[in-house]
């Protein structure tokens, strides 16, 4: 049983239940939340696991609360609030485009984000790479978008223009690294992947502020994406708006993207992975966007902790693990796919 | 057959122009003679035949296989955005090469060919493999995300690996880079075998493509073994990625934008969609964008040379995204 539909006579609601995907979510939600303690126990100064949520309810011992609160919150919250607005995007671009391999890692924005961050190193610019790695995602975006723009965009062509965009970005990085010094190639190989050491308040607050009018926006934009996966005609018959709610989606999708990567980087797979691996648990037909926040937050959260707890000495950048954890993950679900 | 024939002619003038222009200019005469053993100066001939030439063979040899296989992995997957590394290929590669230089400590060219071929090959079957488990079959997008999941996988552990030893690091963004120059005159027959069985599979495979591309269950009806052609053209793809990767680089991007350019050219003459003329006008055609590519490199910033990998993408994306706004491309 997939779907449940009710309809109440007072008040006068309807609408379909999926009690699959509300147990996926909760299952997911719940993962993610034992990741993220774990995550803020783990460090020189280890914490159980009750004096986490103790120290987070704000009760329990005052030096805890404030280990907890100032030095492992942040890292813990934006690697969480990054994941679930990794994973959003890539939800809603693979529903617009209706392609699986069309997330934001795929068709330039993280590129844009990597090649404006790393022209920013080689020239020396100390501070303000988050703002560089904004501006990048979102100028890649704005170009694709401008250049899809011919006879009205289609989602077909926001990709294909999208990865021509992406490539010309990877080269432009490769070159800039090439030309560069060891140290400086180094530098930016470690930001490249994605990374959340040394997170602060200062990078939290402004994804928290980004994500809670975003996320509402992205779910608000939920039915056009589904009128938009039938097509373009298909869409304008049903009344869809189809270039406005196409531009509202891309805006919505790479605003996500964008401040997720001044926060903690362009950090790899989360947005390509989390969707899919969210859809095959649940079993829906397109990528849920709730369900794809979550598993994007708990990817992220789990590899940071796999990275710190299996290689303590190295801080390595937690895109390197997202790779690793979450790829047999997807893989797995792949194999004992069903017939539907 | 006219397209055919163009693209060709194209790729002969492109050969030419690789044996003439770099540090030093040869004019397109010289040339001629040099290659008909007519009477030039012997350090003509000595540029020609010692650098230019090989660099251009392998050029060409790398060229055909991405063309061939970058077409027949979007027809495989039906799916624009495939590229040849997209069954894991490119990723297999770059990890045996850096596994190879940072615990066997080597370091030439020559002597990783062997484990990028291996890699590729190893992580074309591994993605193959597991997309074809369950219940439900190989379908298009699961080759296609296995392809991805793998992909991310063993670049996160190459990267990982990078990270941690620095001293990998400069040699594996020179590879990574994908260049004509670093690999020597003795892997072009070394490869050459591989690339040959594979375009010969990739080119027999050519009827059946056209068959898949009405959806599998058309092509069941029409009499085609889908199944085997997903294993005919997967071996197509893994020979010829494989040799290419393993001699220049990961350089897929030929292979992702040649395909469109190809299917582009055929609309004139309403064949867009048969591959009978798309896989020999992409194995042709490829190979002149890498030249192109490493011909602008090696003269644009003397003395250094710019690796082809790079302007592959610097002079084929922009051409790409052209090609992607002016015309309504064919849809797959």
């Amino acid at each position: 049983m997939n779907r449940v539909t009710f309809r109440l006579a007072v008040p006068p609601v309807s609408g379909v239940l999926r009690p699959r995907l509300i147990v996926v979510c909760v299952a997911v939600t719940a993962v993610t939340f034992l990741a993220f303690c774990l995550g803020i126990g783990l460090g020189e100064f280890p914490l159980s696991l009750g004096e986490v949520i103790q120290s987070l309810l704000g009760t329990g011992d005052q030096g805890i609360a404030f280990v907890v609160r100032e030095l492992r919150l942040p890292r813990a919250l934006t690697g969480l609030l990054a994941g679930a607005a990794f994973g959003l995007s890539g939800a809603l671009f693979q529903a617009m485009t209706r392609n699986p391999l069309a997330s934001p890692d795929m068709i330039g924005v993280t590129q844009g984000a990597g090649v404006a961050v790393v022209a920013g190193l080689v020239l020396g610019v100390g501070s303000g790479l988050p703002v560089l790695g904004f501006a990048g995602a979102v100028a890649a975006a704005l170009l694709t978008y401008l250049l899809a723009w011919g006879r009205g965009s289609t989602g077909y062509r926001i990709v294909l223009v999208g990865i021509g965009v992406s490539w010309i970005c990877t080269s432009a990085t490769e070159y800039l690294m090439v030309t560069s010094g060891d140290f400086q190639a180094q530098q930016a190989l470690g930001w490249l992947f994605g990374n959340l050491n040394g997170r602060s308040w200062s990078h939290a607050v402004p994804l928290a502020l980004a994500l809670a009018v975003l996320l509402p926006a992205a779910l608000l934009l939920g039915r056009w994406t589904r009128a938009l996966q039938l097509g373009d005609e298909v869409a304008t018959v049903l009344g869809t708006p189809v270039q406005a709610a196409r531009l509202a989606l891309l805006l919505t999708g790479v605003a996500l993207v964008a401040f997720a990567t001044a926060a903690a980087g362009p950090i790899a797979f989360v947005a390509l992975g989390a969707p899919q691996i969210a859809q095959r648990l649940a079993r829906t037909a397109w990528p849920p966007p709730v369900a794809s926040a979550l598993a994007g937050a708990g990817v992220v959260l789990a590899a940071d902790l796999v990275a710190r707890l299996l290689i303590p000495d190295v801080e390595l950048p937690v895109g390197v693990v997202t790779g690793v954890l979450g790829a047999p993950l997807l893989l797995w679900l792949l194999a004992r796919g069903r017939r539907t | 057959m006219k397209l055919v024939a163009a693209a060709a002619g194209a790729l002969v003038l492109v050969c030419l122009l690789s044996l003439s222009l770099g540090a030093r200019q040869i004019p397109l005469d010289q040339v001629v003679r040099a290659l008909t053993d007519a009477e030039v100066s012997q350090e003509v001939r000595d540029v020609i035949w010692s650098v230019r030439a090989p660099r251009t063979m392998l050029g060409v040899l790398a060229g055909v296989a991405l063309g061939l296989s970058g077409a027949l992995m979007q027809a495989l997957t039906r799916n624009p955005l495939a590229d040849p590394g997209i069954l894991g290929v490119s990723a297999g590669a770059a990890f045996a090469v850096v596994l190879s230089m940072g615990l066997l400590g080597i370091m030439t060219m020559s002597g990783f060919v062997w484990f990028a071929f291996a890699g590729a090959l190893i992580a074309s079957i591994v993605v193959y493999g597991l997309a074809g488990l369950g219940r439900d079959g190989m379908s298009p997008v699961k080759l296609a995300l296995a392809g991805v999941a793998v992909t991310f996988l063993l670049s996160s552990v190459t990267s990982a690996f990078v990270l941690v030893d620095p001293e990998s690091l400069s040699r594996y963004r020179f590879w990574s880079a994908g260049s004509l120059s670093g690999a020597g005159t003795q892997v072009v027959p070394q490869l050459l075998p591989f690339v040959a069985v594979g375009a010969v599979l990739a080119l027999a495979s050519a009827p059946a493509l056209n068959s898949i591309a009405l959806g599998d269950d058309v092509a069941r009806g029409l009499g085609r073994r889908v199944g085997w052609v997903r294993v005919q053209g997967a071996a197509a793809v893994m020979l010829l990625t494989g040799a290419a990767v393993a001699a220049i680089g990961p350089v897929v991007f030929v292979g992702l934008v040649v395909p469109h350019l190809a299917r582009l050219m055929a609309r004139h003459g309403g064949r867009e969609a048969d591959h009978r003329l798309l896989l020999p006008v992409s194995a042709l055609l490829a190979p002149c964008l890498l030249l192109v590519a490493d011909i602008a490199g090696r003269i644009i910033a003397p003395p250094i040379e710019v690796q082809a990998g790079l302007l592959v993408a610097l002079i084929g994306g922009p051409f790409f995204l052209v090609l992607a706004r002016r015309q309504r491309l064919a849809q797959l």
